[in-house]
């Protein structure tokens, strides 16, 4: 039973950080390591407007996914914008842009661990194991969120904006879509999706300067696994990766230092059996 | 005598002075040669280091830069070497002399194992499943911490040589020895090594250079071999300098660390990623030496990073290459940029630059 809730909840704080990543990825061609870093920036603020700024938890919530979104623009305009043709700058300027965030908030906070309270204390008992409300409030957030955004995309004129432009660039741009107002959208959502996570855990988790490393090489590991661009795939295989890591966290011994090597070794056992991911679409000029 | 000393006169002005980019690496490599006697000993220290990282950084630019195969693990030939070279000084007691060459074997198997995916994946995909060996090997070093060392890593390793000056002047050759043939090795030019044109082959269409009837999956796995063995020698170097191995060898940050110094300097130029190192490492172990810099050495180092990308984004040495050499049109012999006509065959340089102002005055 831990092991389930566990499991859910880390697979549902995956899943939405899977599901920003691969947005981005799969829109605007942007490999953006950075994504986790958004994530611990958010749990940063909402830190910051809780703790330091006494606001109402809800409200620092909100603030918190705001202010991301709209540094997850900022940066796409001034950084990604200019050098998106240039696979590899794009991926070294993610790079330095999370070293940035990390550096700047160890700066200020150093490298304590620090906790926020929860949105609703307490915590119930189902077969004899606790857990606190946090916990199911977050795997609720990422039910609706995940929920939200399949509406959104298959639903909205936005969404279907969103998906002409990952299936054809040039073609979109021809249909009168503005793609570059696409990109910078989309970049708001994943960052705002980030941002979401990062409130979702900030009090279950600890928040440090250095909490973008783990959930990045999850994160990663989902996507592969699910087939890069391919946002179904990328949740389904957070899960998956979030209910291993769990469950070796649980049972074996000196699991927790596997954490991270259990969902990458899934991955890479996959990866040899099906290359292109459990639901990425293999193209013909591709398959060797 | 005096007639070969003479065209060895000639060959020298003709094929070093000529060219900016080589008169700049000699000179390079001559203050590398004298820096012991300048400079103080934590100077000393850093540069030491700095060597170990052009070759792990030129070894990247080999796999990644030329064969295009995008490593984000590179630190795990990197690790394994140093832990394997580690190992071998521990327990066998072997001289450095044998256990960094098989630091670099292990990484050469190492980098076959790891190439077995990269035969199935491309792009992206490598990308992401190269970037998590390192961490299922750091996972695994965890797990037995009496034969690895744990997180403290493994210690008391032999000293390479017994002063500072020799070990410098050690690892100082042997990064020059070997960026010099990891450059020849790429080098798409060479008559008589064929690889690098082929490498460049793969990295540009692999399925036209599979059509041409390269084995493509052989020269891969040749490229992750001999990326993998030069890491794996700085790797083992690192080790026997740093006298530690830890788990901190196999970290992604280093990984990435590669990476950043490579795009820095120059990507696809092997002596890009030296001039990164050169550049980038010394300058960050220096501004810790101001209290004042020390915390915020690394937002320097992002930002740093960051318009680097965005106003030369080929990098450094490609920029200033660009900006002091021309290569002429008609013959591909490199020139000094003032030039007007070319060296060897008097053919006008400049034609497109000239063109376009032809047109404008038109308009």
């Amino acid at each position: 039973m831990a092991i389930l809730i566990n499991g859910l909840l880390s697979g549902g704080v995956f899943a939405i950080l899977a599901l920003g990543f691969s947005l981005v990825f799969g829109v605007a061609k942007i490999l953006n390591i950075a994504h986790s870093a958004f994530y611990m920036v958010s749990a940063f603020l909402i830190f910051i407007a809780a703790q330091l700024l006494g606001l109402p938890l809800l409200l620092s919530a909100i603030l918190a996914i705001l202010i991301t979104s709209i540094i997850g623009m900022v940066c796409y305009k001034l950084l990604f914008d200019r050098v998106k043709e240039r696979e590899t700058a794009v991926m070294i300027i993610a790079i330095a842009l999370a070293m940035l965030f990390q550096e700047i908030l160890l700066l200020i906070f150093g490298g304590h661990q620090r906790r926020i309270p929860p949105f609703v204390p307490g915590y119930m008992e189902i077969f004899d194991v606790r857990f606190s409300y946090q916990h199911l409030i977050a795997i609720a957030a990422a039910g609706i969120i995940l929920l939200g955004i399949r509406l959104l995309l298959s639903r909205t004129k936005l969404g279907n904006a969103i998906r002409a432009v990952a299936q054809d660039r040039e073609i979109a741009n021809v249909m009168g879509i503005n793609v570059n107002q696409i990109f910078m959208i989309t970049m708001g959502l994943s960052a705002g999706l980030a941002a979401v996570a990062g409130v979702v855990v900030a009090n279950i988790f600890m928040v440090n300067p250095l909490m973008w490393v783990q959930p990045l090489i999850v994160v990663l590991a989902a996507v592969v696994l699910g087939g890069l661009g391919s946002i179904k795939g990328s949740i389904i295989a957070s899960f998956i990766l979030g209910f291993a890591e769990t469950a070796v966290v649980f049972l074996a011994p000196g699991g927790s230092f596997l954490r991270g090597a259990v969902s990458l070794s899934v991955m890479v056992i996959v990866l040899l059996v099906r290359p292109e991911g459990l639901f990425g679409v293999a193209f013909e000029e591709e398959r060797l | 005598m005096m007639g070969y000393l003479f065209w060895l006169y000639q060959w020298f002005r003709g094929e070093i002075l000529a060219i900016p980019g080589r008169v700049i690496a000699l000179v390079f490599v001559m203050c590398l040669l004298f820096a012991p006697l300048i400079v103080p000993q934590y100077v000393l220290h850093i540069l030491t280091l700095t060597a170990i990282f052009a070759i792990y950084a030129a070894s990247w630019d080999v796999l990644a830069g030329f064969t295009g195969q995008l490593n984000l693990g590179h630190a795990l030939f990197f690790g394994v070497a140093a832990y394997a070279a580690a190992l071998l000084s521990n327990h066998l007691h072997l001289s450095p002399w044998m256990t960094i060459p098989l630091g670099g074997f292990a990484a050469v198997i190492a980098g076959l194992i790891a190439g077995i995916p990269a035969l199935r994946l491309r792009g992206f995909y490598l990308a992401l499943v190269t970037l998590s060996f390192p961490l299922i090997l750091t996972g695994i070093l965890y797990i037995f911490p009496d034969f690895t060392g744990g997180e403290f890593g493994l210690y008391g390793i032999r000293r390479l040589s017994g002063s500072r000056p020799l070990d410098y002047y050690i690892i100082t050759l042997t990064m020059v020895g070997s960026v010099f043939v990891m450059w020849k090795f790429t080098d798409a030019r060479s008559k008589i090594v064929r690889v690098g044109v082929i490498l460049h082959a793969i990295r540009e269409d692999e399925i036209t250079a599979r059509t041409s009837g390269i084995d493509t999956t052989k020269y891969k796995l040749l490229a992750f071999a001999v990326s993998g063995f030069f890491a794996g020698i700085a790797g083992g170097l690192y080790a026997h300098f740093f006298r530690v191995a830890g788990p901190s060898t196999l970290e992604l940050f280093f990984s990435f660390q590669a990476i950043l110094w490579t795009i820095f300097g120059g990507i696809t130029t092997i002596y890009g990623p030296v001039t990164g190192v050169y550049i980038l490492y010394p300058l960050i172990e220096l501004l810790r030496l101001n209290p004042m810099v020390e915390k915020i050495r690394f937002i320097l180092f992002a930002l740093l990073l960051i318009f680097t990308l965005l106003f030369m984004p080929e990098g450094l040495s490609t920029w200033v290459r660009d900006r002091i050499e021309v290569k002429c049109p008609r013959c591909k012999l490199i020139n000094l940029i003032n030039r007007r006509y070319c060296r060897a065959c008097r053919a006008p340089l400049h034609l497109e630059k000239r063109k376009e102002k032809d047109q404008n005055g038109e308009e």
